[in-house]
Parts: structure tokens; C-alpha cells; sequence
């Protein structure tokens, strides 16, 4: 959590539901789950999307200014 | 509704040639799409930028820079020359010749698009300019346009395999103290006094980056400071009211280049926008700043003045539950969705009582943009997270999010920076932003075939169908272009025939389209545009 969210503890509930992906209506027992689904589908897939050496590619991006 | 137009700075990368000159990559990035549409168009490569119109000194306020007080970034009137020793350095000296050179034997560093844009190299980036469109619906598709333009040249660069491939990003910073823009432009009468714009929209830029922010890992210019905030550009803005776009950046830049009849037009310059992938926060940035333009010119904008804009403007990006509140000079401490609530009611009203957002007889976008306004508010103010599917910067936190749960990652992590930067790679099979869209996770506001139409096709109703359609249709004959102007040179006619386009909101396909039907070469193109209309052709 970052620091500045900290002194906002209603804002703790709603942090943790960040990750309920907008899933088309379901029924309400089966949502929680089938969003949970979701969102680990979604990360799997990112991960092997995500270009190899984070910390190295990070570094490497480097721009010249602009406007 | 109004003229309007986007400039994104792409980020420019070639993972595998790390300090790789950036001028000299971009203007590969230029070449590679000058490739493109010759085989794609028969009149040739797309045509060369006029830059005799060019006036970025020239101060919204009531004077002119001397140049040489200005800093060298802002000379953008002039056609930058690619140094030959910066080419040696990154590709070695025969790619001067092999590489990218056209008849004249420089590089190719401009180009005016079939579909009215601008694509060239502005300082170290690829930029693309959209054409003028009239709506913040139009302004989507031709800006998300620009992104499959930038596609197409990353495909055909990494078809070369002798060189090194080259990734863009459609972001705003490297994290490390270095910005570069995403610029909106909209058309006002030049009679508004340029105080009650500065008045009018200060408090509505302070906070519009809550609908809008694309949201960015890491506060601070350098990103040193561990965290999430709203806005990729907000740590980057160091003054209220200037004409620098490149240093001390300003929150109201004054660049004045109307780029059209200048007694009767001033184009606003809007340097404090994040590139938008999502559709739906970038129709908010343009449909809204639009209706808050119109609220000026009523003289009906807010009656608020935020306390120190600038601090202002960081401390409601950097703080991600939008809670925080700003001093207003009359005392009261509001939220950023407190400011935009006030511009809302009073654009909600202004409309109301103009009636440009009745369902039937309005202009048929201020009744939508007004929709999406409110509910997005709404739902920003109940929960945020349930934003995830238009906001940006909800969106990108909801997948940093779903990692930092997942794996425990803390803000400094360089995989939370990777999301961060990835979410703005514009390869669909790469870019992450794409990957939510593809499983529609991001809300759609433009069809997915009218943004490809929007590659080729100018939009009809602004002067970019002329210059776009006389690109496509006489591109061989045409040798000039900006964007109040097209120039000719036609085969027997011994002169340059230069055609302005002052007026942004002729040239349109209901006033010239008949016009191109009847003509199948430049000449008698030209003849018939003379006949019914001379205009004053310089040569």
C-alpha cells in the first residue's frame, strides 16, 4: 500500500478490490470466484508476455528529452 | 463541437542497441512509414512538411521571443538537420548513403499523411500529429490512428533485420527525470481575452488528470521516490503560465501559432495531458477540455483559483484514493472531484441552457461526453476501482495491483516498473493496455474498423480532407504541406502553386469532394480550384 493511501483506512477496502476485474454480470455466488479466475488468467498471460530481465530493461529505457 | 487535434510524442527504444542515437532511430521510424505508403499509395511517398508558417515564439500574452533568448528546443520552425557525425556514431558512415536518404540526399525527417496528420521528428521522438477533427469522438479514432501508424512502422523496421528492431511507447517519461509530451490543440475565437483562459482552465487542469492520468510507478521527476500516482506528466509541470514546452514546463503554455487566420483564431496549446490508451479517458480529456473552453467563452466558467496550482497539481496526482484537498483562494479545501463537479454542473448547465445537448436537435456529442462525464465521476467518487474499465490510471493500478498481491511486490520492484512501461509498448501482442483490451477489460469507444479507416481516411468535415485527399489522390505533384497549406508542383506549370487552408473548417469533403471526383490529375485539379475560387498563389 502506499504511504499516502495509508491514512485512508476506507480506502483499504477499496484497494483490495482493485484487482475485481469488470466482468460481464454473473451470478453473485459464482462472481467473486470467476472474477478471482480472471484476474490470475490475466497475470498468467502477462507473464509470459513481459519482456525477460525487468531490472535490466527498465535501466535501459532511456529518452532524450522532449515536450 | 470545436476544432481540435493530438500531438503524442512517442517513447523510442531499441532494446538490443542500447544508446542508439534517437534522432537517427526516429527518423528510421519516418522512413520506414514513407515505405509503407508508397507501396500502398500510387502517387508516391507521402509529402513533405511547409514550414513557413511555423511561429513557436510567438506568445499567446502579446509579444514575441527574441530567438535568441529562446532555448534551442523551441526553435520548431525550422527543419532539423540530422547530423552527419550522429549517424556515424550509431549506424556507421555508408548508412549515410544506404539508409533512408531520399532524391536530395538528406533524410527524411517530415512527412504529411493521406489521412491529414503530421508524422515527423521533433527534438528525439517520433511525433504524430492528428489531423483537425471536430469532436472528442473523431479526435479518438484519429489519435488511436496515430498508434497503428507507429505500428505499422515498428513492423516494417523489425522486418530489416540488418538493423536493430525498434520498440514505441505511448507514454510520457522514462522514470528517470526525463518527459516528453502528449499535446491537445483546440480552435478558439482569438476575441477571448487569454486572462480568463488562464482563469477558466488552471483549476479544471489541476484536476482533470482523476478522469484522464494514465498513472505512472514511481514520484518524483527521477522516480525515486517509491509509489503510485494519477498522472504520468504532473511531476514534470514547474510553472503556472509560459511558453516553454520543453524546460519549466507550464500548466497553461502560451505558444502562439493559430495555424489559421490569425486575427480571427488562436489555437490553444495544451502541453499537461498524458498520452491516452484508454479510449474512454482520452474522449474525456478532448470532449471535456472542450466543453470547459466553451464555459470561457460564456464567461460562465467556475469562479474558482486554486492555491499554488503546481503543488497542486502533484499533490492530487500522488494521491490515489482522491481524498486529498487543495486550498482554494476563497478558503474552502476541495478534491480534485470536487473542482470537477463544478465544472460539470456549469458545462451540464451552459449546455442546457445553449441546447447543443438535446438528444435531437444538439450537436450530437456534448449529450455523450456530458453522460460519460457524470457517470465516471460518479463512480470515482463511490469506488474507484470500478473505474478499472475507462479509467487509465485505475486500470494500470488494477494490474499492478493484481502482481503485488499476487507475488508481494513492493512500489520499487522493477516488475511494477516493466507493467508501467509495458502498458504503453504499442505491439497489441506486447503492450499490456492491448492485452486488457483484447480480453474487453477497456472500454471501447470507437469501433476497431473506424480507427483503421482513420489510418487513410482524413475526417470529412475539417480543411484535413483537402490536404489528406490532394496526398492520396496528387501525391507526386504534391511537394509542400502544413496546416494551413498545400503546394503543387505540377509538370508545365513552371511554378510552385501554393494553396492556403487558413480557414480550419473549409476544405471539407462537402465543399471539395465533388472537386476531386471530377479530376484525375493535379492540373486540372488545380485549374478547376483556381477557376471557382483563385486564391493567392505565392510561388
Amino acid at each position: 500500500m502506499a504511504a499516502q493511501e495509508q491514512q485512508q483506512p476506507q480506502s483499504r477496502e477499496t484497494e483490495t478490490e482493485v484487482d475485481v476485474p469488470e466482468a460481464p454480470p454473473a451470478a453473485p455466488g459464482a462472481q467473486a470466484s470467476d472474477a478471482t479466475q480472471g484476474v490470475d488468467d490475466l497475470l498468467d498471460e502477462i507473464d509470459g508476455v513481459l519482456e525477460s530481465n525487468a531490472e535490466e530493461f527498465v535501466r535501459a529505457f532511456v529518452q532524450k528529452g522532449g515536450q | 463541437m470545436r476544432v481540435m487535434g493530438s500531438e503524442t510524442e512517442y517513447g523510442i527504444h531499441a532494446p538490443s542497441a542500447p544508446g542508439a542515437n534517437a534522432t537517427m532511430m526516429s527518423a528510421r521510424i519516418i522512413q520506414a512509414y514513407a515505405t509503407v505508403t508508397r507501396q500502398r499509395a500510387a502517387g508516391g511517398a507521402e509529402t513533405r512538411w511547409d514550414y513557413t508558417d511555423e511561429e513557436p515564439l510567438h506568445d499567446a500574452r502579446g509579444w514575441t521571443l527574441d530567438r535568441s533568448a529562446a532555448d534551442p528546443s523551441q526553435l520548431t520552425d525550422q527543419p532539423p538537420v540530422l547530423d552527419a557525425e550522429a549517424v556515424a556514431l550509431a549506424y556507421g558512415r555508408q548508412e549515410l548513403e544506404l539508409d533512408g536518404a531520399d532524391e536530395s540526399g538528406s533524410l527524411l525527417m517530415n512527412m504529411v499523411l493521406g489521412n491529414g496528420a503530421r508524422l515527423y521528428v521533433d527534438h528525439a521522438h517520433p511525433e504524430y500529429s492528428s489531423p483537425e477533427v471536430t469532436n472528442p469522438r473523431d479526435a479518438v479514432a484519429w489519435d488511436a490512428a496515430g498508434d497503428l501508424v507507429a505500428l505499422a512502422t515498428v513492423r516494417k523496421v523489425a522486418a530489416d533485420t540488418s538493423l536493430p528492431p525498434i520498440n514505441l511507447y505511448k507514454n510520457n517519461t522514462d522514470n528517470k527525470s526525463v518527459s516528453y509530451g502528449s499535446h491537445e490543440n483546440y480552435l478558439m475565437p482569438r476575441s477571448v481575452p487569454f486572462g480568463d483562459i488562464i482563469r477558466g482552465l488552471t483549476p479544471f487542469f489541476v484536476s482533470r488528470q482523476v478522469v484522464c492520468g494514465a498513472g505512472r510507478v514511481g514520484l518524483g521527476q527521477d522516480s525515486s521516490t517509491p509509489g503510485y500516482q494519477i498522472s504520468q506528466r504532473a511531476d514534470f509541470f514547474e510553472a503556472e503560465v509560459g511558453l516553454e514546452t520543453t524546460i519549466r514546463r507550464p500548466i497553461i503554455n502560451t505558444r502562439d501559432e493559430p495555424h489559421a487566420t490569425a486575427d480571427k483564431y488562436r489555437r490553444l496549446h495544451v502541453i499537461i495531458g498524458d498520452a491516452n490508451l484508454s479510449q474512454a479517458s482520452n474522449y474525456l480529456k478532448f470532449g471535456t477540455t472542450a466543453m470547459v473552453l466553451s464555459l470561457i467563452e460564456a464567461g460562465q466558467a467556475p469562479k474558482i483559483e486554486v492555491h499554488e496550482p503546481v503543488q497542486a497539481l502533484q499533490a492530487i496526482s500522488h494521491d490515489t484514493t482522491l481524498t486529498a484537498t487543495v486550498r482554494l483562494l476563497d478558503g474552502r479545501r476541495v478534491t480534485a472531484l470536487d473542482i470537477q463537479w463544478m465544472y460539470y454542473e456549469a458545462a451540464a448547465k451552459l449546455a442546457q441552457e445553449t441546447g447543443v445537448a438535446d438528444s435531437v436537435t444538439g450537436d450530437g456529442h456534448t449529450h455523450e461526453v456530458l453522460a460519460h462525464w457524470e457517470s465516471t465521476l460518479t463512480t470515482l467518487g463511490s469506488d474507484i476501482s470500478a473505474a478499472a474499465s475507462s479509467v487509465e490510471w485505475v486500470a494500470k493500478r488494477s494490474l499492478l495491483e493484481g502482481y503485488r498481491n499476487r507475488d508481494g511486490l513492493e512500489w520499487d520492484d522493477a516488475r511494477l516498473g516493466l507493467v508501467d512501461l509495458q502498458w504503453s509498448d504499442i505491439r497489441p501482442e506486447k503492450g499490456l493496455y492491448y492485452r486488457l483490451l483484447s480480453r474487453d477489460r477497456m472500454m471501447r469507444i470507437v469501433d476497431d474498423g473506424d480507427i483503421a479507416r482513420a489510418v487513410t481516411e482524413p475526417p470529412s468535415d475539417t480543411r484535413a480532407y483537402f490536404r489528406g485527399r490532394c496526398v492520396s489522390r496528387f501525391g507526386k505533384d504534391v511537394v509542400g504541406a502544413s496546416w494551413d497549406s498545400v503546394i503543387f508542383d505540377v509538370p508545365g506549370l513552371g511554378k510552385l502553386q501554393r494553396v492556403p487552408t487558413r480557414e480550419p473548417l473549409r476544405g471539407t469533403r462537402a465543399l471539395t469532394g465533388a472537386l476531386f471526383d471530377r479530376h484525375q490529375d493535379a492540373g486540372s485539379f488545380l485549374a478547376d480550384l483556381m477557376g471557382q475560387n483563385p486564391p493567392p498563389a505565392r510561388s
